[in-house]
Parts: C-alpha cells; structure tokens; sequence
C-alpha cells in the first residue's frame, strides 16, 4: 500500500506553524516513514502531482493568490487542516481589517518611516503581483475546512497527535494540555 | 476645547477623587462636546493616574466621544422595537433636516446624529436621548420640529412640551416619558409608607433581618435569581473595614424598563430596602449605580434622598437606632451595557473601564472599592422593604413554591398594551399576551437578548425561575416580522457591546454575526447551522461574565426552537458555499493600485 500523501502551505502567516510543526524534533524520521510530502515548502515542491490525503494550511488570506493556492489544495486534498491562529481567525494580519484598504496601502509605500520623503510615491501595481484583498479572510470562509489545530503557534505535540490520529484512523481527541495556551 | 480652568474646576467640585473619573469626563463631555487628548492629559495630572488610564475609561463608554459629538448630540435608540416602530424613517427625517448621516455632525458642529443601544424606553418607541433629555414615540415629522429647534438654538428641555405621567410630569424630572403601569401589583406598586420597612428592620437584629429575607426565599430579580438572603449573610459575615450596599440600576437588557418606571415612581421603596440591606449587612454606606440614559432622573432621587435624610430614614441614627447610620451616592454610568453585570458595574463605580472582574473573590468578598458588598437589583432591594414591611409569610404566599413573589415585567414589541407589569410568578406567556394584546405573536422573547426566544408552541410556559426565568424584558414579535431581522438585531447588539476582555466573546460574537448574515443572504448550508451551535457553546463556556455566557443565545434559541425557519434558508443539497467572492474582494485594492483581476494560475506561475 502506498504511504499517504501530505501536503502544507503558508499563506498570510509568518511560517510559524511550520515552524513549530519542525519542532516535532526527531519524529520527522518516524513520520517520514509514514508518509510522503508532496507540494510543501519542506521539501521545495510547488505543484501537485498527485492526489493528496492531508492538506495542512498556516495563515488566513491576503491576497487573490492565497486564494488560488487555498482553492487548489481544496481540489487535491481529501481532508484540509486549518492550522494555527491566522488560518482560523485571520490572526495578526487580520488586525489591519477595520482599516481601508487604501489607507492600508498609503501607509505602507507614501507615509512609512522608511521612505524618503524625496523619492516618487509609487504604489506597486504590477499585474504580476497578487492583488490584496478587501480584509484578512480565514480559510473557512473561501473553502470547506474539514479540522482546526489552534494555537500561535499550534505546539509540535499537538500537530504530531493530531497527524498521527488521522494517519491511524482514530478519531481527533485533543487533550486539554494540547489545547492549553496560558 | 475646555479651558485649563475649566477641567480643574470641575476636578474640584469632584474633589480630586479618582472614583469620580467617570462623573469628571461626564462633565467634560457636556461642556465642550467631546473629550480631547488634552482634557485627558489634564485631567490625569490632575487625579496623579497615567494619561492612558484616563484615555481608557474615556475610550470605554459610549457617551463619551474623543471628537465633537456636536452642541446637540442625538443618540437615537437602535434596538429591534425601535426598528420595528419606524426607527428607519425617523432615522431619516433626522438626516435630512440636519444635513448630517448618523455618524456624523453637522460641519458646523452644531448637530451630532449617533446611533445607541436600548434606552429603556421601549414601550414608547422610537426614542433618543438629546443631550441626556428623552424623547419618545418619535416620528418623523416630530424628527423634523426637533432639528429646526437644534437650529435655532433651542434649550434641549425646552423641546419637551407634553410630560408623562406621575413623577414624569415633577419640575426635577419634567420628562416626556410615560410610565404605562398597566398591572400594578401587591410589592412593588402598592402603596408604601415612608420608614414602614426601615422602622420595623432596626426593631430586630440585624441577622433577623437577613433570617426574615431568607425565609421569604426572595431571589434576585436581575435575572440570575441568586437568594438574596444568602447574599447579605455572606456579605455580613466576611471581615473588611467597610461593608457596602450597590444598588444595580443599569438595567441595559434591551427591552427592560422596569428600573426606570420604579426609581420614578417609587424611589422611597428602593432607598429603604437599601438602608434595610446596610442595616443587615453592617454596611454605612450605599451607592445607587444608574445608567447615564436615566441621568435625567438623578436630580429627583437626589432630592428623594434629601427628604429621607430629613425624615431620618437615611443619615446618622436611623429612626432612632443608636449605632445605625447609613447614606446612599448616586453614580452615574456612561452607556454601557456591560456595566449592568455586577463586577463590571463595580469597576464602572470606582472610575474604572466597566471590564468585568475575575471571580472568585466574589463582591461580598471583594466588591466596592474592594470591600465587602451586596450588589443587588433596584426591584429586589424594594422587595426587600416590603417583606420587612409585610413579613415573609406575606410575600412567600405570592408567586410559585419556587419563584416566591411577583415579578415586574417590561412589555414591549407588537401588542397593543405595552408597559409594566407586575404579575405573581407562575403565569404563562399566553395570559400575559392575552393581557397585553399581543396573542397572535409569532414569537416572544422573553429575557431580552441574552433570554430565550420562544415560540407559539410554547406559550403555556410559565414565567418563573424554574421555567421561563427572566430579568423582565419582555418583546412580542408580531407574525408579520422576519424573526432574522430580530436575531440579527441582537447579535449586532452582543458585538457592539462586548467589552472586548475575553477573545470568545470579542471575536466570536463577530464571528457568529458574520454566520447568521451568510444564512440570511441564502449562502448558508447546514454546516453553517451546526457551527454556529458549536461555536455558540463555546462562546458561552469560554466568557467570563454573563455578556459572553449569554450573547449566543438569541441564534443558539432560535435554531432550537424556530429550526424549520433556519433550514429553510440553508442549502441543503450543499456541504459548502462560501459567502467569499474574489473578484468582489479584489475591488478595493484593484481602484489603488489599478491592477486588474485575471484569475492567476498560481501552479503555472510559480514555475
């Protein structure tokens, strides 16, 4: 039988979920045993190439392209995992969303303490560039989520747990120390 | 902007006393229409606190605006008996005489329209308050004499021509508001001889006071239904220099307005059952903690209190009771909902930011000015007047086994007789709409918000605590309403109000709001339902005080009892829709950087 295929993505978050899913310390070489990485910033791989059984998402969206990239792992993976604040709740990005989103922008390429009041104003609008979006969304709103791992970041003892009870089939029990974050 | 002088001078007349800070800003607020950073600097130098302790009980109140809020500040009420008493068009007329959308002021400064949570007034809807004056049953040609008034400068109180009944229509009071007591009842609307409680308590112990409480099985009339015997023993026994009496006044239940008809017109009742309590307690003192929408009643329970004084009912050796010395302050609130939770209401009447305390200690613990207190409501203190007037046995023979007494109702909504009631517990939904004309009622919310919204199926249901338990807030909903509107209305409420303390009740609520709304805009699919009652229970274990235990309720009790109106909505074909549209989202950002939306192929891109 084939190993079962996982797959992680990093949208409008910080990598810390990442991170702290890399703190599962020398589980790596137990899970890497059980299964394999597919489109992941693990392992450098940008596209699918197969179907996926676990997609794992960190970081609400930002953009029109955290919107594309969140609907394709909808359509290549069997389950989706909300993973950390910001998928769930739109985090610390989402605080800019009582702000319009021009003012957002002025901020950040007119009026920041960092230009010199000197240069040209120019606000980046490459059609290249993804287009930000009205507000920080968190997954759940643009796609079906199936799981949510909360936490900022979510503890490596929690991500393996919940990994290791999907892989075996049983069903989600966190327990409280998991879930504990004070 | 206020003069220097003008902030120490009213820092004085407070006394330079940092429980104050509340009625301090009030004052500010008045004078100059808004609080600045200045006036707040100023007023920190002046009480010794930091700057932003000051910014942050001025930024926590609703009446308090850190720009102009204008010379003439509208506060029209937007609960859902406004909304369904024509607030939409007054709103309106209001706009378009003033030249100014809710929101704003006029450039002038002159005219500030701002929306505000349930006055108190919602037998007689709509309402707002104008500079702390009310003005009720509001219709739009009315919404249009009042603005020419603001134009031409009119005295605010002046506006009022007709006043209401009873002590409505007394020179300290000269309200417009009507009181509607349509069913008085034996406690709290029967006639009451000044000192007949307070008499008769200092005849007995003080412990035989708080036996004769207890064996009346009085519990508190705010809605939690705690023994109030209990309470003052538990109070009384705890050591502390000082032991207080609060008396909860902030009824902010939208919906409830039965504090505002008692404190009008039977404060006597009140003040007595307070000095009955510090009498029981061991307490000197006592605060009455109003809400800043009824501060236009704080001049007649000042003078109320002068006459009790004089009367020796309140001040030093009370009815001739050597030892005995009790008085009450007046507190002033400044809109906020929150405030009427009991720990919050504490911090709100020492100056603080109405956030509600980690409990344990509780506040006959740890309450005023962390000391010893008993907070209870303004009905449950008059209660405790007449039982020590009428006697346990008197008030227990009322009522059911388990919910002893009467309870005074607020009746609002779609029935033809809207007011107060006071009924003996145990009556069903069903007499009293039949009382209030309102028995083809779809639905009935009984509890306000944060109660329980039942439908035709249930209105044999008894109002007691051990059914249908309620703080008094009742609302008929006719059967031409959307139910949504009303749901929809609440959460709105919760959102605005939350105090932000706790993350389930800030974000969540939101959340909640944000479910209900992709319901309603036909989006919905029965996950949608299912995790709205998760969420909601987690919210309501979560929250730390009874905003957030409570606030999910009016979804969470309309799924269950109204579900078929919900799965009605929802598409059940679908395991998901999202609300989410991209190329709508993308607009904003897309009129500012003059990108245009072409769907990426992220995968392509990439390589």
């Amino acid at each position: 039988m084939s190993k079962p295929v996982i797959a992680t993505a990093s949208l409008a978050g910080c990598f810390g979920c990442h991170m702290s899913f890399l703190d599962i310390d020398e589980r790596i070489l137990a899970l890497v045993d059980l299964v394999e990485f597919n489109k992941s910033p693990i392992n450098d791989i940008k596209t699918f190439t197969k179907p996926v059984d676990i997609g794992i998402i960190e970081g609400g969206c930002c953009n029109s392209e955290n919107v594309e990239v969140l609907r394709e792992f909808r359509k290549h993976c069997k389950v989706l995992i909300s993973l950390g604040e910001c998928a769930i709740m739109g985090g610390l990005p989402a605080m800019r969303n009582a702000i319009p989103v021009r003012e957002c922008l002025e901020e950040a390429y007119f009026h920041s303490p960092t230009i010199d009041p000197a240069d040209p104003k120019i606000m980046p609008g490459d059609e290249d560039l993804p287009i930000i979006l009205d507000k920080v969304y968190p997954l759940h709103e643009i796609v079906k989520i199936d799981a949510y791992l909360p936490g900022c970041p979510p503890s490596a003892d929690l991500i393996w747990k919940a990994l290791t009870s999907l892989l075996e089939g049983k069903p989600l029990d966190l327990s409280y120390n998991l879930i504990k974050f004070d | 902007m206020p003069s220097k002088g003008l902030i120490a001078s009213i820092i004085d007349r407070h006394r330079r006393d940092r429980t104050r800070l509340i009625d301090i800003l009030r004052d500010i607020q008045a004078k100059s229409g808004f609080i600045s950073p200045e006036a707040v600097a100023d007023v920190a130098a002046g009480l010794g606190l930091s700057t932003v302790e000051v910014e942050g009980v001025a930024t926590f109140y609703h009446f308090f605006s850190s720009r102009t809020a204008g010379t003439y500040a509208v506060y029209l009420n937007d609960s859902i008996v406004s909304v369904m008493k024509g607030r939409a068009a007054v709103a309106a007329a209001f706009e378009k005489a003033a030249g100014c959308a809710f929101g704003e002021t006029t450039r002038d400064g002159r005219i500030g329209l701002h929306r505000t949570s349930c006055i108190g007034m919602n037998d007689q809807e709509p309402s707002a308050l104008i500079n702390g004056v009310v003005f009720t049953n509001l219709t739009p040609a009315k919404a249009k004499i009042i603005v020419e008034g603001m134009k031409a400068g009119m005295d605010v109180p002046a506006m009022v021509a007709v006043t209401g009944d009873g002590a409505n229509a007394s020179k300290l009071v000269r309200a417009m508001v009507k009181n509607n007591i349509r069913k008085g009842g034996p406690v709290i609307f029967a006639p009451f001889r000044v000192g007949a409680a307070v008499k008769k308590a200092v005849r007995m112990t003080p412990e035989d006071v708080i036996a004769e409480i207890k064996k009346s099985n009085l519990l508190g009339r705010g809605g939690a239904g705690f023994p109030t015997g209990l309470k003052w023993e538990f109070c009384r026994r705890e050591n502390g220099e000082a032991h207080y009496v609060v008396c909860n006044s902030d009824e902010g239940e939208p919906g409830t307005f039965k504090d505002r008809v008692i404190l009008t017109e039977c404060p006597q009742l009140l003040f007595e059952g307070m000095a009955v309590a510090g009498y029981a307690v061991g307490a000197k003192e006592g605060v009455l903690y109003l809400r800043g929408e009824y501060a236009y009643l704080k001049p007649y329970l000042e003078k109320t209190l002068a006459d009790l004084r004089k009367k020796n009912i309140l001040g030093k050796k009370i009815a001739g009771k050597a030892g005995f010395s009790f008085d009450i302050t007046i507190k002033l609130g400044a809109g906020a909902y929150v405030c009427g939770e009991e720990s919050a209401l504490l911090q709100s009447a020492q100056g603080e930011r109405g956030e509600p305390r980690a409990r344990p200690p509780f506040p006959v613990q740890s309450g005023y000015l962390f000391h010893p207190t008993t907070v209870n409501n303004v009905e449950t203190l008059c209660m405790a007047a007449r039982i020590l007037e009428k006697g346990a046995d008197w008030f227990k023979a009322l009522g059911t086994p388990r919910s002893a007494g009467t309870k005074v109702l607020s009746v609002s909504g779609d029935c033809k007789k809207p007011g107060v009631y006071e009924i003996a517990f145990g009556l069903t939904v069903r007499k009293l709409l039949e009382m209030a004309g309102g028995l083809d009622a779809q639905a009935v919310q009984v509890g306000g918000p944060s109660g329980n919204c039942i439908s035709r199926g249930q209105f044999d249901r008894a109002i007691a605590f051990e059914d249908l338990a309620t703080g008094g807030s009742i609302i008929v909903i006719g059967p031409g309403r959307d139910l949504f509107e009303v749901v929809h209305n609440f959460m709105e409420f919760f959102v605005e109000e939350s105090c932000g303390w706790c993350v389930p009740c800030r974000a969540g609520n939101p959340l909640l709001l944000r479910k209900l709304e992709k319901i309603m805009s036909g989006k919905g699919t029965p996950s949608d339902i299912t995790e709205i009652e998760t969420w909601g229970k987690t919210i309501k274990a979560m929250s730390r005080c009874g905003l957030g235990q409570t606030s999910p309720n009016p979804i969470l009790t309309t799924i269950e009892n109204f579900r078929e109106m919900y799965e009605a909505k929802v598409d059940r074909g679908n395991s998901f829709l999202p609300e989410f549209d991209l190329a709508e989202s993308v607009k904003a950002a897309s009129a500012v950087t003059g990108q245009k939306y072409a769907a990426h192929a992220p995968e392509k891109a990439r390589e």
